[in-house]
């Protein structure tokens, strides 16, 4: 991705980070639900500079056979980079960071989604990144709830996924590309805001437990903000134009 | 009970207090949480969501229209627009002497065709059992399919069939709904089938729309008459 520039300032004296923000703003976000005709679900979002596109396919047979479960359906996560979403081409091929990520996106699904009211069946989520900036997972993750309430698959509540991090010796609200590279500490959040639960925590760097205590609870109020769009978004779609 | 409808989301509080969760919500606590996108209703001491979207899910009973989308010896498979495909057996159709020698399947139905059926048996194990041999039943000759979400056909059946039973009188046509979001128009005018079409397409657009009844009269009685 993009190169360290040394002489960036990541958080300056006022408390201004490197695109502007402040330190518990999050990145401009919007987030569309639909838009794509064959897939049953599917959501747009983006999120900052990340521009991600989620379709939700399902519940549909298994192929192959061998992977349904007889007690509940399966789902399967794919999560890929196009090769025009970064600055140097990448291979689309799947490398090893997009295998982990389709798996960790899938696991802080699997909470929400009620797949054992369709045993004998997949629920397939594609996620493509056209355009990446640091934070995608979160990005892509709070997508595909969307996409997968749009798909109408029963669901305990939509994850809403935030990053928080540290810069600067400075607890901050969802990270990007730059500040990703040159910061502290990154810890992406997925979390389900009604029923209060976190169903993804990653962290990639060093904190203290104070540190870790701080960024959890701003992750979780970025995750808070996501939620509300996300809500916005399928309310545009289903009540739009709806009288009452 | 028309006070207490509102929109929901999955995630959304519906109420909370002493209700019996029904249909699309889940219990939290004492909260009554919504799983799915679509209007809330509360009766009495129940709660439910009636969802907007979503993929049809086989219940027993239900009247569908399927298509038939291959045969073994034994038995035909439905495409029934679910994620499971309908099993119709041969002995349904043939009767209890059928005998796999002797009678070929595709004299009754072929690939392709169209059939209204019910299902008579399902259970998460198994895919949905099929029956054709009832009245009402069995091959669909004539007409137009017209595909809808299968979340929408209570809504074109409308409350004891008030829907259904406008369009039908406003333009003659004899309309097959099944469960799963096919329906079958048959009209032996050519504007009435067209209208009926336009209609039930309007029902599957606007579904969320309050006194849609009236809208797809007004829809109905406009432009000339049938």
């Amino acid at each position: 991705m993009g190169g360290r520039d040394a002489t960036m300032v990541l958080l300056d004296e006022n408390g201004i980070r490197c695109d502007g923000r402040k330190v518990d703003e999050p990145r401009r976000i919007m987030i569309k639900a639909g838009g794509l005709k064959n897939a049953d679900g599917s959501a747009y979002i983006e999120f900052g500079d990340n521009k991600i596109l989620v379709g939700v396919f399902g519940p549909r047979d298994v192929h192959p056979k061998h992977m349904s479960d007889t007690d509940t359906g399966i789902l399967r996560v794919r999560y890929h980079m196009e090769p025009f979403s970064v600055g140097e081409r990448k291979n689309p091929a799947p490398s090893r960071r997009e295998i982990e990520i389709s798996k960790v996106i899938k696991e802080a699904l699997e909470p929400a989604v009620m797949l054992e009211k369709f045993p004998r069946t997949a629920v397939d989520v594609f996620i493509e990144v056209l355009q990446a900036d640091g934070g995608t997972r979160c990005a892509a993750l709070s997508a595909a709830s969307v996409a997968l309430a749009d798909a109408g698959i029963p669901m305990r509540d939509m994850v809403a996924a935030c990053a928080a991090g540290k810069v600067a010796d400075t607890v901050i609200l969802d990270v990007n590309n730059e500040e990703d590279q040159a910061g502290q500490a990154d810890m992406p959040i997925g979390y389900m805001p009604s029923l209060e639960k976190v169903t993804l925590l990653q962290l990639d760097g060093v904190l203290t437990p104070e540190e870790y205590k701080k960024c959890v609870e701003v992750g979780i109020n970025g995750c808070k903000i996501v939620y509300d769009l996300q809500k916005k978004a399928l309310n545009d779609k289903y009540f739009g134009n709806g009288e009452k | 009970m028309e006070n207490k409808r509102k929109y929901v989301i999955p995630g959304d509080v519906v109420t909370s207090g002493p209700f019996r969760p029904e249909q699309n919500v889940i219990l939290d606590g004492n909260k009554i949480i919504s799983t799915t996108i679509g209007i809330s209703e509360i009766y009495d001491d129940s709660v439910r969501v009636i969802p907007l979207t979503g993929k049809y899910i086989p219940k027993i009973n239900d009247l569908v229209i399927g298509k038939v989308l291959s045969h073994t010896s034994l038995s035909w498979e439905l495409d029934i627009n679910s994620c499971y495909v309908g099993f119709l057996p041969a002995q349904d159709v043939f009767g209890r002497d059928f005998s796999a020698h002797a009678d070929e399947l595709t004299s009754k139905l072929k690939t392709g065709d169209l059939v209204a059926a019910r299902i008579a048996n399902f259970d998460r194990t198994r895919d949905p059992l099929v029956t054709i041999s009832d009245r009402d039943l069995g091959k669909i000759d004539s007409g137009d399919l017209v595909k809808i979400s299968p979340s929408k056909v209570p809504r074109l059946i409308g409350k004891r069939g008030t829907m259904i039973q406008t369009i039908e009188m406003a333009t003659n046509a004899a309309i097959t709904i099944g469960q799963n979001g096919w329906v079958v128009v048959s009209c032996e005018s050519p504007e009435g089938l067209l209208k009926a079409k336009k209609a039930i397409q309007m029902v599957d657009e606007k579904a969320h729309v309050a006194n849609l009844t009236d809208q797809v009269k007004e829809m109905l009685e406009s432009k000339g008459e049938s």
